[in-house]
């Protein structure tokens, strides 16, 4: 009996810190890091040299299907686009994008997509298939280095729904998205750091997976370790949350491919 | 799509140890898995690397599940002569790739 007057005085503190730091709200400009900088040495120079990096198996694999005819029109990527190295630098940094005839933002995957149905009369890729998500990471290396833009005013109403799904309290364990990214980044979960959780390596080789994943993925990821159900995948929701991870991560360069634990 | 990537200096001094990198692209399935329906995954991995420098055999080294998806090797040798690396990974239901890089010694 003694002990528990004590351990409810703890209880309260620990509960008005969390009060507190629920509100401490956008991580200030110049305090913005890349999951990169918490890297450990072997994880970074795997990432940094080509050579070893897993996920330019996919990206020469991306090269081959951008010069690859598809579909009905039988036409490559490239007889449109030409050379990604020219076309394609910056696409990557801007997406997802609002689209004019869907009236509606959509990113990187689903651009690809759209070209596939409507330029090539080809099937569209699945979610997470090889040769989507080759021709996703082909596409965002061409933008290595270059900073992320989100300046389209069309995107303001996605940017805006993404923050409130961010903020938003969801699942089981009853956990927004910005309680660990925006208030608890730099601690840890477990073993693991919290990262800041910016999007600039899309699509990433994860090491946990042995295997290239799109943002969305990570996405679900995270939404399943909160008990909550996921987003479909392309679902609007999923695109809009993207976007405004995209806005929270403007100026930061593009790592694509990049690699994490 | 499974295609091997091979990082050698394009050129090396005699007697000069160098690194080689090679990377291959394999689902390193373990075997060990289920499936939702509780059916087994069958195995499929690399079970062998070797590395040969103009015939002779320099590296080589067993596989087993434990091995990650999309192997990663890097070891060394000596510069002796110019000529060719040459590489092979075999593996189950009849995988089969090889490489081959030429080195010139100086």
């Amino acid at each position: 009996m003694t002990g528990s007057l004590p351990r409810c005085l703890i209880v309260a503190i620990a509960l008005a810190a969390c009060v507190a730091s629920a509100n401490g709200g956008d991580i200030p400009l110049d305090q913005r890091r890349s999951g990169y900088a918490d890297l450990g040495r072997d994880t970074k120079a795997m990432q940094d040299d080509d050579t070893s990096n897993p996920a330019t198996l996919w990206v020469l694999d991306g090269e081959a299907l951008w010069n690859q005819k598809a579909g009905s029109a039988n036409r490559a990527c490239a007889e449109c686009h030409g050379d990604a190295t020219a076309s394609m630098k910056g696409v990557a940094a801007r997406y997802p994008a609002f689209d004019a005839v869907q009236k509606s933002p959509i990113d990187l995957e689903q651009r690809i997509n759209l070209c596939r149905t409507e330029r090539q009369n080809a099937t569209p890729f699945a979610f997470e298939s090889h040769e989507l998500l080759a021709l996703t990471a082909f596409i965002g290396r061409q933008s290595r280095g270059m900073p992320i833009v989100s300046t389209d005013e069309k995107l303001k109403p996605a940017i805006e729904a993404g923050r409130k799904l961010f903020m938003q309290r969801i699942g089981q364990i009853d956990m927004s998205c910005a309680q660990c990214h925006d208030d608890n980044w730099g601690k840890h979960l477990t073993s693991s750091l919290v990262p800041q959780g910016h999007p600039t390596g899309y699509p990433i080789y994860r090491l946990e997976w042995q295997n290239l994943g799109s943002l969305q993925r990570r996405l679900r990821n995270c939404m399943i370790g909160m008990r909550a159900e996921p987003f479909d995948y392309g679902a609007p929701e999923a695109v809009a949350l993207e976007a405004y991870l995209m806005w929270r991560a403007r100026g930061l360069p593009v790592e694509t491919p990049a690699v994490r634990p | 799509m499974a295609r091997p990537l091979i990082n050698v200096p394009a050129k090396v001094k005699r007697g000069q140890v160098f690194e080689i990198k090679t990377l291959i692209s394999h689902i390193m399935e373990t075997g060990f898995r289920y499936t939702t329906t509780g059916q087994r995954i069958p195995r499929d991995i690399i079970t062998f690397f070797s590395c040969s420098y103009n015939g002779e055999e320099i590296f080589s080294a067993d596989f087993y599940p434990a091995v990650s998806a999309n192997p990663f090797l890097t070891f060394y040798t000596v510069a002796t002569e110019s000529g060719t690396l040459e590489f092979k990974w075999i593996g189950d239901n009849g995988f089969s790739e090889t490489a081959s890089v030429p080195v010139t010694v100086e």
